[in-house]
């Protein structure tokens, strides 16, 4: 095992050092003007990101090598980027061609860039791609590490059949001998079968049967008590989408997505267009660096699969950045139903009550697959209008009302249930 | 007696792991024609629609059809329409603290993730490098006004997708004066006197019918009744000094 890992090792030692060589040739030969790829590539991603990105098109081309394409012709370049339209409406035959090769976008302008800055984001589209992991080496490691459990495994499995075998062939053969030789094996005495001695005993069958009812009754009433109930619901939707990602690592509001919570009686499922409010731009997901989002049961692969799932359904053809038109709807399963007869608004409890997403729909910022978390049961309901006050600052709509019931029920705050949150027709109607 | 013992706890043990309910499939529904509605319900699936969405409910509206409140933009997705909307259109709230308030809320949610909850294009996904390049409110080469920022968020622009979807017409306005306030901010310049809602009677702005009635009622209590018709022609007169 360690021999193993020094191999490894030292492959990467090798690979690590001979792209650092190739990073360095490549640099000595593209340093014409004295440009700093380190503050370029931050002056890149604050500037440039929105519509660039270095080996892939995006809203606008790939920039790899972009000084090469215009011929190393600094001047040119400086004067494009700090206001392309002005240079294309001067009449430059080159920065024409550029806009019409390129669908007629507008770059913005950008006045506030200097010459030195330009040269640090150029000396930055000079970085070449890194190469991709070497596949081998982690394919390797895992197989040293993960595999090793099942085929352990599955040798023990074997074995224990050739055990059993083994048994069965000896006493066979033993018996066999037995019979050649003439020695009468000795029959074991006949004793009263167990479970004749069982029902002789009628204690032990009067407890049984005391216990095995109680045990059905409590297994019936939990049976019946779950029905209709979904609690712990977590079926499996057609694009995995990990909430633990989107409103956890990246703290994006649950209301971006579910819009319609603020205004509608149902917190809609978001429709594939806010989707593709981020991911036009992302595409992949960050499989290591400060930032990854991966796990050990969800890898890099596995996720960037799902987005294509979404721009195949979408649509978006990434490699155009465009959309076909082709779309098809996402079967989304549904996990949180209400029954017809209970009515149940979304916006009267966000908007109005101003009560976390979090306090029905549990810790959604961790699940990884949503499921349900409370009960939706009546009881659950209640209980909760019972012991929260009703909102009333900034609320003119509640306040007559707040002030003559909080006077008859002698309180300061009146909760949902004072409030009549617990009249019948209030849901039921 | 010890098999007969173990013989029960085995069952025991069966009927507890049956019992462990599989969280990946529905569980049973008593009475279900009490649970399911009978008219077509939001997202429901229904034989009907087969032929239009593959059987689901969620749909586009007709065509031609208008949200109540709805307004046409009657301007165009494009370089000129941008160009227009840049130099012509205006923001036709009143820029008053209730309008900030909801502008301030919705820009937190929608926009801050990105553009940053100051507007410096520090968002979460920008400090993240999920999203690359997102500029600040007072960036030189975009120089963004009420037109080009309603105009943008609207359609959407490049990367940034249309909210036009999750956002209605006035609360897009509303979000348009907190970015607006945002720029002033980075500007550094002395933030924008708000109006006072009671001031102002436009048609725009939402007077609750109530508050109506109380201007009413101390109009004819304290002026009479022939005072009261110059009473009403306050609004229009205040609109005009607004405008």
């Amino acid at each position: 095992m360690i021999q193993v890992k020094r191999r490894n090792s030292f492959y990467r030692i090798i690979t690590l050092s001979a792209a650092f060589l190739l990073t360095l040739t490549t640099s000595l030969f593209a340093q014409d003007t004295a440009g700093d790829a380190v503050a370029g590539e931050a002056l890149f991603k604050s500037n440039c990101g929105a519509c660039h990105k270095l080996y892939k098109p995006m809203t606008g081309p790939a920039l790899y090598n972009v000084v090469e394409k215009y011929d190393g012709d600094y001047e040119w370049l400086y004067k494009w980027i700090k206001n392309s339209q002005a240079l294309i409406k001067s009449g430059d035959a080159r920065a024409v061609q550029v806009y019409e090769e390129n669908g007629k976008k507008v770059m913005n302008a950008f006045p506030a860039l200097s010459n030195a800055d330009i040269d640090n984001i150029l000396a930055y589209t000079n970085t070449p791609q890194p190469a991709p992991p070497e596949k081998t080496i982690v394919e390797g490691e895992a197989v040293g590490g993960g595999v090793s459990n099942n085929i352990i495994l599955g040798v023990l499995a074997l074995v224990f059949v050739l055990l059993v075998a083994v048994l069965f062939l000896v006493n066979n053969t033993l018996k066999k001998f037995a019979t050649a030789q003439g020695i009468e094996v000795e029959e074991p005495t006949k004793r009263t079968p167990i479970w004749k001695a069982f029902v002789q005993n009628q204690f032990l069958v009067l407890v049984t049967s005391i216990l095995l009812l109680l045990g059905s009754a409590y297994f019936a009433y939990g049976a019946l008590m779950s029905v209709g109930v979904e609690q712990g619901y977590a079926p499996i939707q057609p694009i995995h989408y990990s909430h633990r990602i989107h409103a956890g690592e990246n703290a994006i509001e649950c209301k971006y997505c579910h819009s319609s919570a603020r205004v509608s009686k149902h917190s809609g499922i978001p429709s594939l267009n806010v989707c593709m409010n981020c991911h036009k731009s992302i595409a992949e997901v960050a499989g290591d660096g400060d930032y990854a989002s991966v796990t050990e049961d969800y890898s890099k692969e596995f996720y960037d699969g799902e987005i294509q799932k979404l721009y195949k359904a979408v649509g978006w053809d990434p490699a155009t950045q465009s959309y076909t038109g082709e779309t098809q709807p996402v079967e989304w399963v549904r996990i949180h139903n209400l029954p017809d007869f209970a009515y149940f608004n979304h916006s009267q409890h966000v908007t109005v009550a101003g009560i976390e997403c979090q306090k029905c729909h549990g810790p959604v910022e961790e699940m990884e697959v949503m499921y349900q978390y409370a009960p939706l049961t009546m009881g659950w309901c209640i209980n909760c209008h019972r012991e929260t006050n009703v909102k009333i600052e900034g609320n003119p709509y509640y306040e007559k009302i707040h002030e003559q019931l909080s006077e008859k029920y002698g309180v300061e705050q009146l909760t949902a249930a004072q409030m009549g949150g617990l009249e019948c027709g209030k849901c039921h109607y | 007696m010890k098999n007969s013992l173990n013989f029960i706890l085995g069952l025991v043990l069966l009927a507890v792991v049956s019992c462990d309910s599989n969280d990946r499939k529905p569980g049973f529904e008593y009475m279900p024609n009490m649970y399911e509605s009978v008219p077509y319900d939001t997202y429901g699936e229904y034989d009907i629609f087969q032929t239009v969405t593959g059987g689901s409910e969620a749909m586009k509206p007709a065509e031609g059809s208008v949200m109540r409140g709805w307004l046409p933009y009657e301007i165009e997705d494009n370089q000129d329409g941008y160009a227009f909307a840049k130099a012509n259109l205006t923001n036709p709230l009143p820029y008053t603290e209730e309008n900030l308030a909801k502008g301030t809320e919705l820009y937190n949610i929608y926009c801050g993730i990105c553009h940053g909850n100051k507007g410096d294009g520090q968002g979460t996904l920008a400090k993240r490098e999920k999203i690359l390049g997102v500029p600040a409110y007072n960036d030189a080469g975009r120089a963004i006004t009420e037109g080009s920022v309603y105009h943008v968020m609207y359609y959407g622009i490049n990367s940034m997708g249309s909210y036009a979807s999750q956002m209605t017409e006035e609360e897009l306005w509303q979000v348009n004066h907190y970015v607006m306030s945002l720029k002033d901010a980075l500007d550094k310049k002395e933030p924008r006197p708000t109006i006072d809602v009671g001031a102002v009677l436009e048609p725009n702005t939402m007077m609750m019918t109530d508050d109506l009635e109380v201007l009413e009622d101390t109009q004819s209590d304290n002026q009479g009744e022939a005072m009261q018709q110059a009473g009403e022609e306050n609004p229009a007169t205040n609109l005009d000094g607004n405008e």
